[in-house]
């Protein structure tokens, strides 16, 4: 099998075990550490900018959009919270899913909570998606769904989703950038262009010919620009040509490339005129009019370019 | 109150202290919401804002416009781009549905990131509103 096959059957084989974690609960008869109170009510509106007259006073109700605070555990753990739960989020920390970042919740709200009640809660695991990649990085959705009790009554629901992800773009730090040179872009090699790139391969430039009307065209494509004729067979440049054109990149800096380097349009002999780079002299020595000569650069073990030297005097 | 109608704006300021007051008033201890060094670690530019405060705005921002006797019934949100400190999410409103005196109303914040959050609220209107 190969290394990627190996990597899908882990992921199906990660995917099953959190799936059936579905339907188990995620908490059982929790409660809230404090019964509904002033003084949480208090510090919430105040943290929100929340003047509501509904919430102070002899009357006053909690904040409906309170309701998830009520559960949570805080400094000292969360009360309730299953076995399953647990098992489930250590499966995901296992995977490399380390990191938890809330995307959604819908509540909904029953009767206000007032001070003095006693909240108590029961949760289930609704679903745990397939690994997702996000911004953020690649992990699992986990979907809880709670019931939310006051006096024995049920005063609201609350649906909760996480995303439990490996964090992107963190290097190991045994691997710092500069380590490893990033590779030059691979060349699209389709059906219109795998015979330029076969014949790269044997140290020929090959440019097109139409067979129809003897047109000479470069980039390859599938007809003549000429006649529309879809029939061609190929010239091989003689490699002599000078530059017809040329910019010197300095901003934005690609990965693989050092600038600032000269980037050239260059007149072959026969007419065509493709864009390569220029060797054999520093890039603010290029001028248009300068005789250049083919040669092919070895990049790496699977990448060997065309580009045109700079011919002497 | 129509369908289509839209809520005046409501700026939000996200300053460091209501990141850290709304998680410890929410009583969420996650470090990405108050220790700006191991959200760093965690790869987020700095601390932001827990879903509960986001929650606990959009609530705010309805019962704002409404009075103190309207009644919020459902709260759904969608969180995207992060609230970073120094940042400011305006909030907006559409009232999308109205049945009798329940209104649906489409919430969404922005930052300059893009949204931070898209919800739907349902609240009833109380006497007055």
């Amino acid at each position: 099998m190969t290394v990627d096959g190996t990597a899908a059957a882990a992921e199906v084989e990660l995917l099953r075990r959190l799936r059936a974690f579905e339907g188990r609960p995620a908490a059982i008869a929790g409660r809230a550490k404090d019964p509904v109170n002033e003084p949480m009510i208090r510090h919430w509106c105040e943290a929100m900018g929340d003047t509501n007259p509904a919430y102070t006073g002899p009357e006053a109700i909690a904040p409906p959009t309170m309701l998830q605070a009520w559960t949570m555990g805080g400094l000292s753990g969360h009360t309730g919270r299953s076995t399953a739960y647990d098992e489930l989020l250590a499966l995901l920390d296992g995977a490399g899913c380390t990191s938890v970042v809330a995307t959604d919740c819908e509540q909904e709200y029953l009767r206000p909570l007032r001070p003095g009640d006693t909240v108590t809660f029961d949760a289930v695991i609704e679903s745990v998606s397939p690994r997702k990649t996000t911004k953020l990085g690649t992990g699992h959705f986990v979907t809880t769904r709670m019931d939310v009790h006051a006096g024995g009554e049920l005063a609201g629901t609350h649906r909760f989703r996480i995303l439990k992800y490996a964090p992107a773009a963190r290097r190991p730090p045994s691997q710092p950038e500069s380590a490893v040179k990033p590779q030059r872009p691979r060349p699209v090699i389709n059906r219109d262009t795998q015979g330029f790139w076969d014949g790269i391969r044997e140290h020929k430039l090959l440019i097109q010919r139409c067979t129809a009307c003897a047109t000479l065209r470069f980039p390859w494509l599938p007809g003549c620009n000429a006649c529309s004729s879809p029939d061609w067979d190929t010239v091989e440049a003689s490699g002599a040509g000078t530059v017809f054109s040329y910019v010197v990149m300095h901003h934005p800096p690609f990965p693989a490339f050092d600038p600032p380097y000269a980037v050239a349009l260059v007149e072959l002999a026969e007419g065509v005129r493709m864009i390569s780079n220029i060797a054999g002299v520093p890039y603010d020595k290029v001028r248009i009019g300068l005789p250049v000569r083919l040669e092919f650069l070895r990049v790496d073990d699977t990448l060997e370019l065309p580009v045109f030297r700079a011919e002497a005097g | 109150m129509n369908v289509g109608d839209a809520l005046p704006p409501l700026e939000i300021p996200v300053t460091r202290t209501l990141i850290v007051a709304g998680a410890i008033a929410s009583r969420d201890y996650q470090d990405v919401h108050h220790d700006a060094e191991l959200a760093r670690e965690k790869g987020s530019p700095d601390i932001f804002m827990n879903i509960l405060t986001t929650n606990g705005l959009v609530g705010r921002y309805i019962t704002d416009h409404l009075g103190p006797h309207a009644v919020l019934r459902k709260v759904a949100i969608r969180l995207g781009a992060p609230n970073y400190p120094g940042d400011t999410m305006t909030l907006t409103g559409t009232v999308t549905a109205l049945d009798g005196d329940t209104a649906e109303i489409q919430v969404t914040g922005a930052n300059r990131l893009g949204h931070h959050v898209t919800g739907t609220v349902t609240v009833t209107l109380g006497a007055g509103a």
